[in-house]
C-alpha cells in the first residue's frame, strides 16, 4: 500500500514537474493586481459611493467597494497575461511576474477569471446587478476592448481603453442607488478626458520604449508635434469639465477653488508641452505634465470625499 | 517556469511558497466564509432568526 501511494505522489510530483511548478509568491501574485492602478479604482469608487444622494448599509457599501477592487486587480491581471510577451521588450514593465518567470501564464490566466468572476457574482449578490453588470462591462472592455484589440491596433487606444479606467465611480454610484446618476457620469468624464493628456505625456518620455513593444503610441504613430497639440486640446476640454460638480451642486466652495486652480495648472502645463518641442526641456516639461496630472486628478477626487465624507460641503450657489 | 527532470522533488524555497500560496488560500476562503455570513446578517437584520418553520 505504501509501496502503491509513494508512487503515485512519484508520479505527481513528476506530472508537476513537466507541467512546470509555480515558481510565484503571494507577493507576486498580489503584484499581478497592479496594486496602484487597484487603490485609483478604489480611490475613485469610494468618491463615486460619497457624493450620491442615498446611502446603503456600510458594510454593504464596504464589501461592494471590495469587489469593485477585487474586479479592477482582475482586469489588471488579465492585462498583464494578455500582455506578457510587450511587457518582456520594455523596461517600465520587464520586472513584472509573468516576463519575470516567476508566474506562468496559464496561472495569471486562472487566477484573473477568477477574481473576475468572483466579484461580479458577489457585487451582484451584495448590492444589485445592475452595477455587478457595469463591474462585468468594465473587466470586459479592458481586457478584450482595450487590452487584445485596441492597444495594439490604434494609436487612439488609450482614449477609447480610459472608458474602463473610468467606469469605477459609476459602478460604485450604481451600488449604492441601483441607477446611473448624472453625478456619476460626470465623474466618469473627468477620468476619461484626464487620460489622453496623462498617458500620452507619459509616451513623449518613454516613447522609445513603446516602440520597441511595437505599440502605436500616439507619438510613434503620428509624431510626438502631433500628440501635444492633441495632450493641449484634450487638457482644453478637461479643464472645465473639471469645474462641472460645481455647476451641478455637488462640488462645493473647496472643490471650486481646487478645480479652478488645478485647471489653470493643467493649461499651463499643456501648454509649455505644446510650446516646448526640443530637447530635454521639452522632456521635463512633459514629465511635469504626466506628475501634476496625477496630483490634479487626486486633488479634485479627494476635495470631493472630504467635502461629502467628513460634512465640509459649502456650496457655491445658494 | 523552471524546467526540471522528471522525479526530481521540492526544492525548501518551493516548499516555503507552495505552503505560503496553500496560506493566503486558505486565509482567503475564512474571509470569504466571514464576509458571506456578516453580509448576510448586515442585509436580513434580525429577520434571519425569525422564518416561519
Amino acid at each position: 500500500m505504501s509501496t502503491m501511494s509513494n508512487s503515485l505522489a512519484e508520479t505527481q510530483v513528476e506530472s508537476l514537474a513537466t507541467a512546470g511548478l509555480s515558481q510565484g509568491d503571494v507577493s507576486d501574485f498580489f503584484a499581478l493586481l497592479k496594486p496602484r492602478v487597484m487603490f485609483l479604482v478604489v480611490f475613485t469608487a469610494l468618491v463615486g459611493m460619497v457624493v450620491s444622494p442615498s446611502t446603503v448599509h456600510p458594510i454593504v457599501a464596504f464589501v461592494s467597494l471590495l469587489m469593485i477592487a477585487v474586479g479592477g486587480g482582475a482586469s489588471g491581471c488579465l492585462n498583464m497575461w494578455w500582455d506578457a510577451d510587450i511587457d518582456a521588450v520594455m523596461t517600465r514593465t520587464a520586472k513584472r511576474p509573468i516576463p519575470a518567470g516567476k508566474i506562468q501564464p496559464g496561472e495569471a490566466l486562472a487566477f484573473g477569471m477568477t477574481l473576475s468572476v468572483g466579484s461580479v457574482i458577489i457585487l451582484g449578490l451584495v448590492s444589485n446587478w445592475l452595477a455587478a453588470g457595469l463591474l462585468a462591462f468594465t473587466i470586459f472592455f479592458y481586457v478584450v476592448v482595450y487590452s487584445m484589440w485596441l492597444k495594439r491596433t490604434t494609436p487612439q487606444n488609450i482614449v477609447i481603453g480610459g472608458a474602463a479606467g473610468a467606469l469605477p465611480p459609476v459602478v460604485a454610484q450604481a451600488a449604492v442607488t441601483g441607477h446611473v446618476a448624472l453625478d456619476s457620469i460626470v465623474l466618469f468624464a473627468i477620468i476619461f478626458m484626464w487620460t489622453p493628456p496623462h498617458f500620452w505625456a507619459l509616451a513623449l518620455v518613454k516613447s522609445g520604449d513603446y516602440q520597441r513593444a511595437g505599440i502605436p503610441m500616439l507619438p510613434n504613430v503620428a509624431g510626438p508635434d502631433a500628440t501635444r497639440f492633441q495632450i493641449l486640446a484634450y487638457t482644453i476640454l478637461l479643464a472645465p469639465l473639471g469645474i462641472a460638480p460645481v455647476a451641478l451642486g455637488f462640488g462645493g466652495l473647496a472643490y471650486a477653488i481646487i478645480s479652478l486652480v488645478g485647471g489653470f495648472g493643467m493649461l499651463a502645463l499643456a501648454l509649455q508641452v505644446y510650446r516646448l518641442r526640443q530637447g530635454e526641456p521639452a522632456m521635463r516639461v512633459a514629465q511635469q505634465l504626466f506628475g501634476f496630472s496625477i496630483l490634479y486628478l487626486f486633488l479634485l477626487f479627494a476635495t470631493l470625499l472630504v467635502e461629502h465624507g467628513f460634512g465640509f460641503f459649502r456650496p457655491v450657489f445658494g | 517556469m523552471a524546467d526540471r527532470k522528471p522525479s526530481q522533488s521540492l526544492t525548501p524555497e518551493e516548499q516555503k511558497r507552495r505552503r505560503t500560496r496553500s496560506l493566503a488560500l486558505a486565509l482567503t476562503l475564512g474571509a470569504l466564509v466571514l464576509l458571506f455570513y456578516v453580509v448576510t446578517i448586515a442585509k436580513l437584520g434580525p429577520g434571519v432568526l425569525q422564518r416561519p418553520m
